[in-house]
């Protein structure tokens, strides 16, 4: 008899043998903080986790990447905005921008680097409220067809935590109508605007959809007992965040799931 | 350039001491006193010279050397089993003490205090206490995982309470974010006699292979000695004497110059450059610098390994190039680490510092002479034993006596008293009174603090605030995972240190176990007044003795922490505050029981007896009234309720549990209702039979040894069959009721989950934003 885990659900999501040939890279930069936590849900999503260092001069064999949260270089210029010049970060850009475009996650600080690289528009301030805030997030995926995001519904909503300092997004406003229109705002804050970012928006894209960007971080939502939902009983599910890293393999694996 | 900055100064050489011995000293301004500038002279054969002067006075002061406590502490030592060392890897002396995990992992763990630093500067105060409780951490090996902060201010609604909570949460959240380790816990008091000695108290927790354990020692005469991390600046110098071993007084000069800076970036570099040295094996030795900084570092490292070393001062690399000897040896700069490493290492040992950009300069060796040497450009300015620096200072014997106004205090209860008039019985005084303590300041929900930290960062944490205990996991493959909480009721302890000391660590032990975890070890962090006091030194003998005697019935090993004596404005000193850390371990982190219930239908159980036990409680306390005697300890029943609550968890007997402890029964039914916002029927008349108790007393008093514990309707049978063959009382108080949103008491009014959450949660943000 399989016994039931006190929390969490039954069943962790199985991870599929044809995702694992598929290499999922994870930037570190001194100050980085989530980079173990993003290489963990690369694996629990099926694929392989490869170490990427900021000072590294290429990307090597890997088919996506993610740039987790933290304080690169202590964000005590303005976040991002040293990392933007790492090496890696050409390489990346480079590779985000070509035919191929190399799919390529920021999560928090990864998202102000990407801001800050041009790969994506607008910016992040301080949140309206000046303060650190850690909460459970509701998120409408506005956007289900990023290389990010295929594996959820548009209107789908889910809950990931959220965690920053700096996480109020601001763009002029015609740019926030441009990402409106191209359909390039991926994700909403629902319920509660955690930090008076312009338009609830959590995440953007760019036109091609193989760049994203969003405050909240999935990478701590992909594992039973370790998400929202156990640590505090929000309801739903502890892997809300996983489809971030099962959409980018199966697109990159391709064919039908 | 070192050339240019020796002019500067009149370099006082060993030679220059021995030819001038009548030279004054400025030892009196350093925190020495006139005997143990004597006793520095004796030791010497010579006066000292500034740089010794220098070393000694922070080396010897209160906060370094325990001068005033070590007779006491010793108890800690002496009052162990076999039984209770069977686990410990490494006692106290160390930076911290480390726990067999089983599997081949351990867990160190300490708790300290930063709590004058956090007065006059609030933010880099707290800042800089987490950065050195981690810095500990590193020390031992291991890997920090986790984050906790006991916190003691001032009257919520005094103007100056603002200032050292915005600065302090901002502090810990500011540095303990950046570190990317998840604070999973605390504590949050507020009472005017912590107004102008807020205590402000941080733990860390860190794990390992067995085979990585390091000690801070200096061995292997011709090793190299490396200072590495950020710069040595002006800041922090005399922090540990002038600053954190002396009472507060204002006809003297601000003491902000002496509280530390810190740069948490500098530290995440730190931890994961440490981290990469220990995987290579590439340090022999490793101490953090802290309190007294290179003072303590080369002396600690000297005496613990061969007892020698040769240092040349100048090559420690500065942020402020005026700094004189004495300032350089005393400075408390944050970020900054020394190791001994072997000549075969130093290649390998430099390659990791530059992939992680951290400067390091190599500042002598260690040798077998027995003598700490430090040189400026060659010039002898130090030659010590560095044993006498390091742990033969001086030792007090304080006299203490029983305060004369003890009595008095112990006669004045509660029941009966002025402040008691009215008590509630009515069933709508009852859900007032019951609203009323769950929004007080320190019942409140202290969601506002805990959502300026990260839990989530490192992806490991199982349980965190509100729930009894922080739950990290250890081990991925396993599950393997530890549960760690503080306690402490300086209330408790004011009325009586004995047992008051006792009542925090059985309330630490009972959450850990709550939580589903066999209690391991304890660190405490022993805040005080001014031991110089007689009636504060036997609080504190008291509170020692109390603590020691308690964990050999429980039979847990105190495995390290810290005093910070003098918290006390004038002559008024804080509430005795002994703040007991407990580690538990659980084999795996998916059986962890959390506070709350949830599911529709379940009985919910009271474990334990309840007595007529008002004194020192937070209704009391609400009342104004603090007097009588604190609730009664009994050990033993301790124990049987934690076995009851491990058992129950492993076996998945039950699905909540939380304890009780202050503000009793009607706070733990608030809490476990609004935990998952489902709410629950009671009936507490056979509570009240049994024990002999009204309503009021069994929703407000702080008897001890007690817990409610939702249970499936299937495992009710296996459960009270678990608890009848243990003789422990149980009593089925209710049903856990999903589609009410209400907490509904037989004899109380209902109670909406909606005004109870608002009342919860708005004390704080109206307070503080």
């Amino acid at each position: 008899m399989t016994e039931l885990p006190l929390i969490g659900e039954a069943v962790a999501v199985a991870a599929e043998p044809r995702l694992a040939g598929a290499r999922i890279g994870v930037v570190t930069f001194p100050g980085t903080l989530d980079d173990r936590d993003a290489a963990r849900a690369v694996r629990l999503a099926g694929a392989t986790a490869v170490e990427l260092w900021h000072g590294d001069t290429e990307i090597g064999d890997v088919d996506a990447v993610v740039i987790p949260g933290g304080f690169s270089y202590g964000d005590y210029l303005r976040a991002g905005a040293i990392a933007r010049f790492a090496p890696l970060m050409s390489k990346i850009i480079d590779a985000a921008n070509s035919d191929a475009k190399l799919p390529v996650l920021g999560i928090c600080n990864g998202f102000q680097i990407l801001t800050e690289s041009h790969l994506l528009p607008g910016s992040m301030i301080k949140n309206d409220h000046l303060k650190f805030l850690c909460r459970d997030q509701v998120l409408r995926v506005e956007n289900a067809n990023t290389a990010w995001t295929l594996d959820y519904q548009a209107g789908q909503e889910i809950t990931i935590p959220l965690k920053n300092q700096d996480g109020q997004y601001i763009a002029d406003e015609k740019t926030l109508d441009a990402l409106e229109a191209e359909g390039r705002v991926v994700f909403r804050y629902v319920g509660f605007n955690p930090n008076g970012s312009r338009r609830d928006i959590a995440g953007i894209s760019n036109a091609a959809g193989n760049v994203v960007g969003l405050m909240p971080h999935p990478e701590h939502a992909v594992e039973p007992g370790f998400g929202p939902e156990s640590l505090d009983g929000v309801g739903g599910s502890d892997t809300d965040g996983l489809g971030f890293f099962t959409s980018v393999l199966n697109k990159i694996v391709g064919g039908d799931k | 350039m070192t050339t240019e900055t020796s002019k500067k100064f009149n370099i006082d050489t060993v030679e220059n001491a021995a030819k001038t011995p009548d030279t004054e000293l400025p030892w009196a301004e350093l925190g020495l006193k006139q005997n143990e500038f004597d006793e520095i002279v004796k030791v010497l054969g010579r006066r000292p010279t500034g740089a010794e002067l220098a070393m000694y006075s922070v080396m010897w002061s209160e906060h370094c050397s325990y001068k005033s406590s070590k007779n006491h502490l010793r108890q800690f030592g002496q009052k162990v089993t076999e039984e209770m060392k069977k686990d410990m890897l490494v006692g106290i002396g160390e930076n911290a003490g480390v726990t067999n995990l089983g599997d081949g992992w351990a867990v160190t763990f300490k708790i300290e205090s930063h709590n004058s630093p956090s007065f006059v500067e609030p933010y880099q105060g707290a800042a800089t206490g987490i950065g050195g409780i981690v810095r500990d951490i590193i020390s031992m090996g291991a890997r920090p995982v986790a984050v906790m902060d006991p916190l003691r201010f001032g009257a919520i609604d005094h103007p100056d309470t603002a200032r050292v909570m915005h600065g302090a949460v901002a502090g810990i959240g500011g540095y303990g974010n950046s570190l990317g380790l998840p604070n999973i816990g605390g504590e949050m008091v507020f009472d005017s006699v912590y107004q102008g000695n807020p205590l402000v108290n941080a733990l860390a927790v860190g794990v390992m292979r067995h085979e990585d354990i390091r000690l801070a020692n200096a061995s292997g005469k011709g090793n190299k000695v490396v200072l590495f991390g950020a710069r040595t600046g002006g800041d922090g110098i005399g922090g540990a004497s002038v600053l954190a071993s002396e009472s507060f007084d204002d006809t003297k000069p601000s003491k902000r110059p002496a509280v530390q800076v810190g740069d948490p970036f500098a530290e995440k570099v730190l931890i994961e450059c440490c981290l990469e040295l220990f995987k290579g094996s590439l340090v022999e030795g490793i101490q953090d610098l802290g309190a007294a900084g290179i003072s303590c570092a080369t002396s600690e490292l000297a005496s613990n390994g061969d007892g020698g070393m040769q240092v040349e001062l100048t090559s420690v690399l500065l942020r402020d190039p005026t700094l004189t000897p004495g300032e350089i040896l005393m400075s408390e700069s944050q970020e900054r680490m020394m190791a001994v490493v072997t000549p075969e290492n130093v290649e390998a040992f430099e390659a990791v510092m530059d992939k992680w950009a951290v400067e390091y300069s190599w500042l002598g060796e260690v040798t077998d002479t027995g003598r700490l040497i430090i040189t400026w450009e060659g010039d002898v300015i130090v030659d010590v034993d560095p044993r006498t620096v390091a742990h033969d200072g001086p030792v007090y014997d304080r006299p203490y006596a029983r305060p004369e106004w003890q009595d008095a205090v112990q006669a004045d209860t509660f029941t009966g008293s002025v402040q008691d008039a009215g008590r509630p019985a009515a069933p709508a005084e009852l859900a007032a009174a019951v609203t009323e303590l769950v929004a007080s300041p320190n019942m409140c929900s202290k969601a506002w603090i805990t959502n300026q930290y990260d839990r989530y960062v490192g992806g490991n944490t199982s349980m965190a605030f509100p729930d009894d205990a922080g739950v990290v996991r250890v081990d991925e493959e396993s599950g393997l995972g530890v549960a760690l909480a503080t306690d402490a009721n300086g209330r408790y302890t004011y009325l009586d240190p004995y047992h008051g000391a006792q009542l925090a660590l059985a309330e630490a032990y009972r959450n850990v176990a709550t939580a589903g975890a066999i209690p391991m070890a304890v660190s405490d962090c022993l805040n005080f007044g001014s031991p110089e006091d007689p009636d504060v030194m036997w609080q504190l003998a008291e509170a020692i003795r109390g603590l020691s005697d308690a964990c050999m019935v429980l039979g847990i090993p105190v495995t390290g922490g810290n005093v910070s004596l003098y918290n006390q404005t004038g002559t008024t000193p804080i509430h005795p505050s002994p703040v007991v850390a407990v580690l538990g371990k659980l084999d795996d982190v998916a059986r962890r029981t959390p506070s709350g219930w949830r599911e529709d239908g379940q009985a919910i159980y009271m474990l334990g007896t309840t007595g007529a036990e008002l004194d020192g409680s937070e209704w009391a306390n609400m009342r104004g009234h603090l007097g009588g005697q604190p609730p009664k300890v009994d050990l033993e029943a301790e124990r049987a309720l934690g076995e009851i609550l491990i058992n129950a968890s492993r076996d998945g007997m039950i699905d909540s549990a939380h304890d009780l402890s202050e503000g009793g029964l009607a706070a733990a039914l608030v809490e476990s209702s609004l935990r998952y916002g489902v709410g629950a029927r009671i009936a507490l008349q056979d509570v009240m039979d049994r024990d002999g108790v009204d309503l009021f007393t069994a929703l407000f008093s702080e008897s001890q040894g007690r817990a409610v514990v939702g249970v499936p309707r299937s495992e009710e049978v296996r459960f009270t069959d678990m608890c009848t063959a243990r003789g422990f009382a149980h009593t089925r108080i209710g049903v856990v009721d999903a589609a009410s949103g209400k907490l509904e008491i037989n004899g109380v009014d209902a109670l909406s989950l909606d005004v109870l959450r608002e009342a919860h949660e708005g004390t704080l943000p109206k307070y503080f934003g």
